[in-house]
């Protein structure tokens, strides 16, 4: 029987083909919840997540509140404007604190890779990693593997195309972990300047241009270009990268007829997706934000059965509770 | 050191003689459904309504519960136990609704699955249909329609096996190991 021995969630480039399946598994079994007229099951009645976005997020931070609420834990909301961090505690104090009040699951958002797993080592909660730095934003990843899954039926064998900013993008990168592990061939796209041209030796196919990759591509995930790109001169202008890298209509003719269009979010509409793709019959972004919840149930129940509100390392025996 | 209950003609039987019963009871058929608990008593659900369905040629819909999400023991159990999806594809709300298992021991089963059930709708009655009943209950809980009563210690295992998930329809009684 498969089962989860991980305390922490902290990136997919850890994970086994198995863990990221058995997680996958559990979201689709978590996604007939939120469709319910009673949306709460009590699985995680009396434990208490916290959140602790130190980075601005909407869209993951919503969709960590509902899913623990879905779960009926108790929530904890830290945000990095009116922590103590602005008072100089470093980060391992604050969650040292934060798990002394007893709270059981740590979310992180950081803007430095790496946080939540020094956090993780220095804690006996469970830690959950929304998003580091440029590193992982396993959650996320999930979301696209488990979307990919539905629609396409499977991910072995299928050409997925991620086109942007993979230097900076952490969702890249826990989607090339996922995709790789789970049989996906993977193709970067986007300005050299952008793709690292190391993540050949990882295993992906790196192209610079969009018009050769798109039309093998089932999947095609295009990443949101952040506004400063410009200013720090990887990208000449948004003119520029849209007319080569920017997915619209006409670039869509030459894809496969059934092609999905995935997207982290939000959309800079118009720089990588035209109105009309992003809100297009092959678009799949609001489906993803649905399924995230599913995704973030699924994470939470599974991290919170290794402990049980003590320190980590307490093997408790398994009493046969269950009927036979 | 271990014991055969039931044999696949038994089973059958037994499900015959519930079948009968529950239609016996009834009154308005067609707000009848069958709500089985994974992950066996889905599939005696399944073979419930089969069974009615030839004896008034009306279809019963049929559902099957995961009922992992409201054990009272998820904090004990060493890891999250897997999750299966609860796949109940109509409103169960003012339905005579019976519940599906395979053993019925301390109840603790049904105790989470008529929390379970409470949270997708309100039946206009609940009920209870089991294919053995072990004793040995923790909760104040009674099964409306028992296929076999077995009187059984605790130390003893009661083992289903159906068709559908071991190849084989048998129920055995086993000492623990």
């Amino acid at each position: 029987m498969k089962k989860w021995t991980r305390k922490d969630l902290l990136g997919l480039e850890d994970l086994t083909r198995e863990e990221l399946l058995l997680l996958i598994d559990q979201a689709a079994a978590f996604k007939e919840i939120s469709l319910r007229p009673i949306k709460k099951v009590p699985a995680l009645r009396g434990r208490t997540v916290a959140l602790c976005f130190l980075e601005p997020s909407t869209r993951t931070r919503a969709s960590f509140e509902l899913a623990a609420k879905r779960l009926s834990a108790d929530i904890l909301s830290f945000q990095g404007s009116s922590s103590s961090l602005v008072k100089g505690e470093t980060v391992l104090d604050t969650a040292r604190n934060i798990e002394a009040m007893r709270v059981d699951v740590l979310v992180i958002r950081d803007n430095t890779s790496g946080v939540p797993a020094m956090v993780a080592r220095g804690v006996g909660c469970s830690v959950v990693n929304a998003g580091d730095g440029s590193h992982e934003h396993p959650t996320q990843g999930l979301v696209d593997l488990f979307t990919i899954r539905e629609k396409k039926g499977r991910i072995e064998g299928l050409n997925v195309l991620i086109v942007g900013d993979i230097l900076h993008s952490r969702v890249a990168r826990s989607d090339f972990w996922g995709l790789v592990k789970l049989g996906a061939r993977v193709t970067l796209c986007g300005p050299p300047t952008l793709v690292p041209p190391v993540m050949e030796t990882l295993g992906a196919k790196v192209s610079y241009r969009l018009e050769e990759a798109l039309p093998e591509a089932d999947v095609v995930i295009a990443l949101r270009l952040q506004l400063e790109r410009q200013q720090e001169r990887y990208i000449p202008s948004f003119r520029e990268y849209t007319k080569l890298y920017g997915i619209d209509l006409e670039k869509l003719k030459t894809a496969k007829p059934d092609l999905i269009v995935m997207h982290p979010g939000p959309v800079n509409r118009g720089v990588e997706l035209s109105p009309e793709v992003a809100d297009g019959p092959q678009s799949v972004i609001l489906e993803q934000v649905t399924n995230g919840i599913a995704v973030r149930m699924a994470a939470l129940y599974l991290v919170s059965g290794t402990h049980h509100g003590q320190t980590a390392e307490v093997p408790e025996p398994s009493p046969e509770g269950v009927e036979t | 050191m271990k014991a055969h209950v039931l044999d696949a003609e038994g089973i059958r039987k037994v499900f015959v003689r519930i079948a009968h019963e529950i239609l016996e009871k009834g009154q308005g058929q067609d707000a009848l459904c069958l709500v089985g608990i994974r992950s066996r008593g889905d599939h005696l659900a399944q073979r419930l309504a089969g069974l009615l369905q030839e004896m008034t040629g009306q279809p019963v819909p049929v559902g099957a519960l995961d009922i992992t999400l409201y054990r009272d023991d998820l904090s004990l159990v060493g890891s999250s136990p897997v999750v299966h999806s609860t796949e109940i594809s109509f409103d169960i709300t003012g339905r005579r609704v019976i519940v599906v298992d395979d053993v019925l021991f301390t109840g603790r089963t049904v105790r989470a699955a008529m929390d379970a059930l409470t949270d997708l709708g309100r039946p206009e009655s609940v009920e209870l249909a089991v294919l053995v009943d072990r004793g040995h209950r923790e909760l104040p809980i009674k099964a409306d329609y028992v296929g076999k009563n077995l009187p059984t210690s605790k130390e003893q295992l009661v083992q289903v096996r159906l068709q559908e998930t071991d190849g084989v329809d048998e129920v055995v009684i086993e000492e623990r190991p």
